[in-house]
């Protein structure tokens, strides 16, 4: 008999979604993740605007991750006119994009994922028989903020970044008052995994390719090279050359593949499985003392991976600010030249590559952006291809349940998927 | 006689947006918790699954009117909200979308998508106040989460908000700030601008560029000479009022009586 599951709008997600999966007998005939946010022409928006305009504008894209948007914006510009922010200018963006990783995780995994796997609606409702989990998950993300606000100015669109550095970089007790509640929140964080490593994680895996950055000797942020666990070791300038996307009909945005192979994960779990020689020794005990080591092929575990990595953000940031004086400028001196640059960082959903052109006054000629949750979205289907003969023979209520708990493994922003401005490729070369 | 009241269903709905000035709620994180005692979150898709139905007392909406299925979906919002509140810059102005009202917007989905013909999209961005009526605007892009809990408070004790409606330069020089413009010929849109930050850019020793949009009253007339003064071009000055509230009147005026200046140029350069 024909069965469909059916969620018209994906809840606990960023953005607006729906997902269908059509059943012919037992067999799947048809996933489709829908995508309806309205489309958002971003990149035709960037045309013709001057460069230190464009942090600002990127980071409209996501309330979410804003931060990821304009680190890769001011590293791509960066590129273009050839300077390169180091020490402590380069530590402190660390520590903005740390703040950003506990906030987005510590949302994701308190208030958006685990409320499915202790069967609650929200993380509100789990609060009555779980409070002092929530309020702890919610102590991580506040403290998250608190790095972000005391950096950028505010939480949501930081208004203190600047391509070569920052407007005004702080005092050092700016920061240093932010050290008690950082130490409190990481001792939290690692209870928090010890709690969240009981979950019941359903038997599901797939052989994924994952894709990241690494890093000579960091756990990836801004840097490094794009390597997958097939083979894949190129040079971010070098992405348009492995990496396709795809239109298709039920979406507004644009799904990507590996160029002769086919999805790919990209986000904690992916970063988790390349790097996890890369994190330091407060992470890396907490991930063996709870047997959560790689290779970890199933995507439902991608919840560990944000709590290590929200270990692993507050241990470098409480680190970078112990180390912390204030340089001479709070910025390197640019000059605008005509180039084109890429840049390409670890957004808390996976790689954000950009792409800018400027004329030799610095206005942009051509922009593109691809976010992690269009180069996800071909491998959320996959996901749900292969879990639907299980969906089949749960009853309609768990299986829609079930599915929808699939979708968020993933952490879909799907505001921020939406923005394409660029010939899609219909069919893969 | 006290009757016991039902608690207020709060309900928050999104339309083209980047979602920050919803996930404000979620950034209160002190507050979250006892604000979800006081009300019944009826329906808030970011942050949970279950959906109330209408009417609701309290309706948080986000984002702008961009496509045709929006226009009509927010005519229903408003018809199941006893108070609708509109929540920052795109649900007010029109957002940064609304750049796409002055360009070609057919094209803008040609470009980008091979097949525009599966896309379904208006050739405008309007604020929800174009559409239906709304009660109290929360400026800002995003919004600032302690003008939304002091709105949400007053609501919930049936008073009614204020909502300042002076400019930034009034909270800079209540903050102490030194004047960027004037110290270091910085420019800066403060002056015309809304307040509701708390004057955030000049004390990260940068000029405010306009995201809470216009303050209630504006000379952008009289500003123009400060930022031409502190080294700003007709062109700069014209793309910093076409950002996040472009489409704003007094934006969009102050943003076309600088074109105008340039364009004659341009016509004898042609
Ligand atoms: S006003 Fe700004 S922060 Fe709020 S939803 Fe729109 S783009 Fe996002
Ligand atoms: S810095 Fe800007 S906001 Fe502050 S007083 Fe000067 S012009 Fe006004
Ligand atoms: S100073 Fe201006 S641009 Fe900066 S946050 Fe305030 S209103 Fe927005």
């Amino acid at each position: 008999m024909a069965r469909t599951i059916k969620v018209n709008y994906l809840a606990r997600v960023e953005g607006e979604g729906a997902l269908t999966i059509r059943f012919k007998g037992d067999k799947p005939s048809a996933v489709e993740l829908r995508i309806f946010e309205p489309p958002r022409f971003f990149e035709a928006f960037l045309r013709g605007r001057a460069y230190l305009e464009v942090p600002d504008i990127v980071a409209r894209i996501c309330g979410i991750c804003p931060v990821a948007y304009q680190m890769s914006a001011c590293h791509a510009i960066e590129d273009a006119l050839g300077i390169r922010t180091d020490g402590t200018l380069r530590a402190l963006r660390r520590l903005l994009y740390c703040g950003e990783w506990i906030e987005s995780h510590g949302l994701h995994v308190f208030m958006l994922h685990a409320p499915d796997f202790l069967g609650y609606e929200d993380a509100i409702a789990m609060a009555k028989d779980h409070r002092e989990w929530v309020t702890r998950g919610l102590g991580i993300k506040k403290a998250g903020n608190a790095i972000v606000a005391a950096l950028g100015g505010r939480e949501i669109h930081p208004i203190n970044v600047k391509v070569g550095g920052f407007y005004r970089v702080p005092t050092r007790t700016e920061l240093s008052v932010l050290l008690p509640a950082l130490e409190t929140a990481l001792g939290d964080a690692e209870m928090c995994l010890d709690w969240a490593a009981q979950f019941e994680f359903p038997a599901f895996e797939r052989d994924y390719e994952y894709v990241a950055l690494r890093h000579a000797d960091e756990y990836p942020f801004c840097e490094g090279r794009i390597v997958s666990n097939k083979g894949l070791d190129i040079d971010l300038h070098a992405y348009e050359e492995h990496f396709a996307e795809l239109q298709v009909p039920h979406s507004t945005a644009l799904h990507s593949v590996v160029r002769g192979r086919s999805d790919y994960q990209c986000g904690p779990l992916a970063r988790f499985n390349l790097n996890f020689d890369r994190l330091g020794e407060r992470a890396r005990d907490a991930a063996e003392r709870v047997e959560f080591v790689p290779p970890c092929r199933n995507v439902y575990k991608s919840l560990l991976a944000r709590m290590v990595e929200i270990i692993q953000a507050f241990d470098e940031a409480i680190r970078i600010i112990h180390g912390y004086a204030p340089p001479d400028a709070p910025a390197i001196a640019v000059t605008p030249r005509m180039a084109t640059g890429h840049g390409c960082t670890e957004a808390p959903r996976g790689m954000l590559w950009h792409k800018y052109t400027l004329d030799e006054t610095g206005l942009v000629e051509d922009a593109r952006i691809v976010p992690p949750t269009s180069q996800n979205q071909k491998c959320i289907e996959q996901d749900l291809w292969q879990l639907a003969p299980t969906l089949a023979a749960m009853p309609h209520a768990a299986a829609t349940r079930r599915a929808e708990q699939a979708v968020r493994n993933f952490d879909p922003c799907i505001s921020c998927s939406t923005h394409f401005l660029r010939l899609a490729i219909e069919r893969e070369d | 006689m006290p009757t016991r009241k039902k608690k207020p269903k709060l309900a928050v709905f999104k339309f083209a947006s980047c979602d920050g000035c919803q996930l404000s709620l979620l950034d209160c994180e002190d507050e979250l918790l006892v604000l979800a005692d006081a009300v019944r979150i009826a329906s808030f898709a970011e942050a949970s699954s279950r959906v109330l139905r209408g009417p609701y007392d309290i309706s948080l909406v986000e984002g702008s009117i961009t496509t045709p299925h929006d226009a009509e979906r927010i005519r229903e919002v408003r018809a199941q909200s006893r108070v609708l509140v509109t929540i920052g810059a795109c649900a007010t102005a029109g957002g940064v979308q609304a750049l796409r009202n002055f360009r070609d917007v057919k094209e803008f989905a040609r470009i980008v998508y091979a097949r525009p013909e599966y896309i379904d999209t208006l050739a405008t961005s309007t604020p929800i106040a174009n559409h239906v009526k709304v009660d109290y605007e929360l400026r800002g892009c995003p919004i600032d989460k302690r003008q939304l809990l002091a709105v949400l408070s007053a609501l919930l004790s049936d008073r009614k908000p204020s909502i300042a409606s002076h400019s930034v330069c009034v909270q800079c020089k209540l903050r102490g700030n030194v004047c960027v413009m004037v110290a270091h010929g910085t420019p800066c849109l403060g002056p015309v601008t809304h307040a509701g930050c708390g004057a955030l850019c000049p004390t990260y020793h940068r000029g405010c560029y306009g995201c809470f949009g216009p303050a209630e009253t504006t000379n952008t007339g009289g500003l123009e000479w400060a930022l031409v003064a502190a080294g700003a071009s007709h062109e700069d000055i014209a793309r910093t009022y076409a950002t996040f509230n472009a489409a704003a009147p007094p934006f969009r005026r102050a943003q076309e009586e600088q074109l105008v200046q340039i364009r004659p140029k341009e016509g004898r350069r042609g």
